[in-house]
């Protein structure tokens, strides 16, 4: 496996940091190399946040990735920030409830799932960044669906919200 | 199944220190270091160890300065501004010959500077700690497994040698997380019959103490301090070197920059450039031996920093006018990134650089 | 009755000037750890100031500290050595102008440690400089035409202070100007060391103190300088006990 760069961007609450600690977490599982880089700051709580996750069976250079092959976006601002970033071929995975494509994008697979529309409607709050990783994984298959339920167990603390976790991320892997 | 466990730099950081012995930890909330003293709240207790947040940095060096004293593995950490504040604490450290370990995550400055990460106070870390002729043994991570090695071999040093030892690190490292393993080492812990922990009547009292006001005795601990000095630059330098056998250009980076500057040479080889990269690992002691070797090989330099060029000078000195030294860096907060560091190098090397 | 000595006092000759109670104070001090018998459980932290090298003259472990830093430094020892004895010894600069915020949470923290706050209203080792406890209209020698409370402040009672701190478990003000109050002095601050080793709190002992050099008086005149002058302005007395109640919480 060549390595995989992925950007995850959005508002600070809508769990971005989460998403890439799942990833990050499950490709440790499968033996990968893998590195999680957040944006940090004052924006504690609504702000813009990102984080930086590479995956890779090599040694990881750079943590900090500029260029990535996949970008799960959750808001205007960070889709219009990062999306001519992505590599051409790279995959771009939006909420499109929150996001309006203005240009199309010819050299990128763009994946659109209304993921904030769809936890509202299953009561699945604060659940529109699992939906998307679930649907990212069905796509791209760059991590196991296993590894990434065990990732969820290892950091869910109550089993209710583990029950929600696995819920979004199977409407996720059927959506797409 | 894997036995790595996934943690951020300053956590990792802060496991590795209890697990080799450190037993007592002063510290302030600063970003971006402050998860360090939150693992501490909270693992610290546990592990019949001491935790206290401080009143402000100076405290928190002075508390690490009375547990040192007591013979106490003792840590504090802080970011580049609450460094400046333990700047004097640090000086009586090194006067008083104490042990303790000094963790700065690095972030932009001057003065309040920024909160991004940043290498600007190398300058800091290695030339001036504080007043006085002294030094600091400074350990600079480049991942989250080492700063786990790093730590324990920083309390190890610091009582090999009783001194304080900086771990100089990044916002980038305190940050970032990446799989660790804590290696099963014993501390070395060494005898500490200098300890004010009190005489029991057993022995005469114990002095720790920074002032001399003989002129001609100061000087002589001084030179005796520098003598230690001597053999830690002797047999404590470390370093990684990638690629340099048969490299014309040599890049110089420590830290998080190292890695990025790693994907560079790595791009470079790939467009025919040789190129090799020096990581130093302490920077005091600087492993200026392993340049001047280079210097004779090499067509040129590129020394690259989250700075105006502060580690530039060391190279300098290392490398003597023997070759071209280039810089490149960012500072303030902004991160170079592999491109613009190949982008040197092909320009340096006279390559092209349309292909980027 | 005879006259010894303290165990826990060394046996150097004290380089404070002749007419300083300095001396007296360290006696005191080493008397009370000689009666509770603790030298050799006992670390104490010198000051920066005349006393800077206290640590020659008590026979305990001693260490020097940065100026003003002596109750961090003291809080460094006792988080770690909970069972031993600590205390910091201090003048007024260091402890009220420097030193005055590892002081104030010291206290706040209820830190098992004792200070010793000599206050001779003066900066002695510098050449006789304005303290923060300098009177108004007092001349020094950065006060040439007496300490203006418009244009330097006022002093600080650092007793009154420290005694709305719910850490603190004796705070009293003792002085040296006479025989009386030196046995007054020399019960209080051995039931500052007793409060600590009872784990009831933090303690601290202000001790009025004379400086005849820089106030420019003989050492007798000093010690009338202190009552007539000193004593109205810093009263003598408990400002805080907590007597028999029960022990400072410690985590």
């Amino acid at each position: 496996m060549k390595q995989i760069n992925l950007m995850i961007a959005g508002f600070g609450g809508q769990g971005i940091l989460f998403v890439g600690k799942i990833l990050a977490y499950a490709g440790l599982l499968e033996g990968k190399q893998v590195s999680w880089l957040p944006s940090y700051g004052p924006e504690m709580r609504g702000g813009t946040a990102n984080c930086s996750v590479c995956l890779s069976n090599e040694l990881i250079c750079s943590p900090l990735v500029t260029k990535p092959d996949i970008l799960i976006a959750m808001n205007q601002p960070s889709y219009d920030k990062f999306v001519d970033k992505v590599v051409m071929d790279g995959v771009v995975i939006i909420d499109s409830s929150l996001i309006t494509i203005q240009n199309q994008i010819a050299d990128k697979q763009l994946i659109s799932i209304p993921a904030t529309q769809l936890a509202s409607e299953q009561k699945l709050s604060k659940l529109a960044n699992i939906i998307l990783l679930g649907g990212l994984l069905k796509k791209t298959k760059i991590l196991s669906l296993d590894s990434i339920q065990k990732a969820l167990q290892t950091y869910t603390s109550k089993p209710e919200l583990l029950q929600s976790n696995l819920k979004a991320l199977s409407i996720g892997d059927t959506t797409v | 199944m894997n036995t790595k466990l996934l943690m951020k730099g300053n956590e990792a950081l802060a496991e590795a220190a209890i697990r080799c012995g450190c037993k007592s930890y002063f510290g302030y909330p600063i970003t971006p270091q402050t998860e360090i003293a939150a693992y501490m709240a909270k693992r610290m207790p546990k592990a019949g160890g001491v935790y206290l947040q401080a009143e402000s940095e100076i405290s928190a060096i002075n508390m690490v300065y009375g547990a040192a004293a007591a013979g106490i593995r003792s840590m504090t950490s802080s970011s580049s501004p609450g460094i400046s504040l333990k700047t004097e604490g640090i000086s009586y450290l090194i006067g008083a010959d104490l042990p303790c370990v000094i963790v700065n995550v690095m972030r932009g400055g001057p003065g309040l500077g920024g909160i991004q990460p940043s290498q600007s106070d190398y300058w800091q870390a290695t030339r001036a700690p504080g007043h006085g002729d002294g030094h600091l043994l400074v350990l600079a991570p480049a991942g989250i497994q080492e700063m786990v090695d790093l730590t324990y071999l920083a309390f190890d040093l610091a009582d090999e040698y009783r001194m304080p030892v900086m771990i100089l690190a990044d916002g980038i490292l305190g940050q970032m997380m990446e799989p660790v393993e804590f290696p099963q080492q014993e501390p070395k812990y060494v005898p500490k019959p200098w300890a004010t922990n009190g005489h029991q009547k057993n022995r005469e009292h114990n002095i720790v103490n920074s002032l001399c006001l003989n002129p001609a005795e100061l000087e002589q601990s001084i030179q005796k301090r520098f003598l230690r000095y001597q053999q830690i630059a002797q047999t404590q330098v470390r370093y990684q070197a990638y690629d340099t056998e048969d490299a014309k250009i040599v890049v110089v980076a420590y830290g998080a920059t190292a890695r990025i500057a790693l994907a560079a040479v790595r791009q470079a080889r790939k467009q025919g450039i040789e190129a090799g990269l020096i990581r130093p690992i302490t920077l005091w002691p600087f492993p200026k031996e392993v340049l001047l070797q280079l210097a004779k090989q090499v067509e040129s330099f590129l020394c690259v920093e989250m700075s105006m060029g502060q580690m530039l000078e060391d190279v300098q000195l290392a490398v003597n006018g023997r070759c071209p030294i280039y810089f490149f860096g960012h500072t303030g907060g902004v991160v170079p990134t592999p491109d613009e560091i190949v982008r040197e190098i092909l320009q340096i090397s006279g390559g092209k650089n349309d292909d980027l | 009755m005879i006259y010894n000595k303290p165990d826990a006092l060394s046996d150097l000759s004290t380089h404070y000037c002749p007419g300083c109670t300095h001396g007296i104070i360290h006696k005191l001090i080493a008397a009370a750890l000689d009666e509770l018998d603790c030298e050799g459980r006992t670390i104490g932290i010198a000051p920066v100031g005349c006393a800077v090298m206290a640590y020659d003259y008590f026979n305990c472990d001693m260490i020097e500290a940065a100026h003003g830093r002596a109750p961090a430094v003291a809080t460094g020892v006792k988080r770690n050595l909970p069972e031993h004895v600590v205390f910091t010894y201090q003048g007024d600069g260091d402890l009220a102008a420097i030193g005055l915020t590892e002081t104030v949470h010291a206290a706040a923290r209820g830190e098992l440690i004792t200070i010793i706050f000599v206050n001779n209203a003066i900066y002695g080792m510098t050449g006789g400089q304005m303290a923060p406890t300098s009177l108004p209209g007092q001349i020094t020698q950065t006060t040439p035409f007496g300490r203006d409370v418009q244009h330097a402040g006022y002093p600080i009672h650092i007793c009154e202070m420290l005694s709305t701190l719910d850490g603190a478990a004796l705070v009293e003000r003792v002085s040296m100007d006479s025989i009386p109050n030196i046995a007054k002095a020399q019960k209080a601050i051995k039931k500052a060391f007793t409060y600590q080793i009872q784990k009831k709190g933090f303690s601290i002992v202000e001790v009025l103190s004379s400086c005849p050099t820089n106030w420019g008086v003989t050492p007798v005149e000093a010690l009338q300088w202190i009552r007539d002058k000193m004593m109205p302005y810093y009263p003598l007395g408990v400002f805080k006990d907590i007597g028999e109640k029960q022990n400072h919480e410690t985590n």
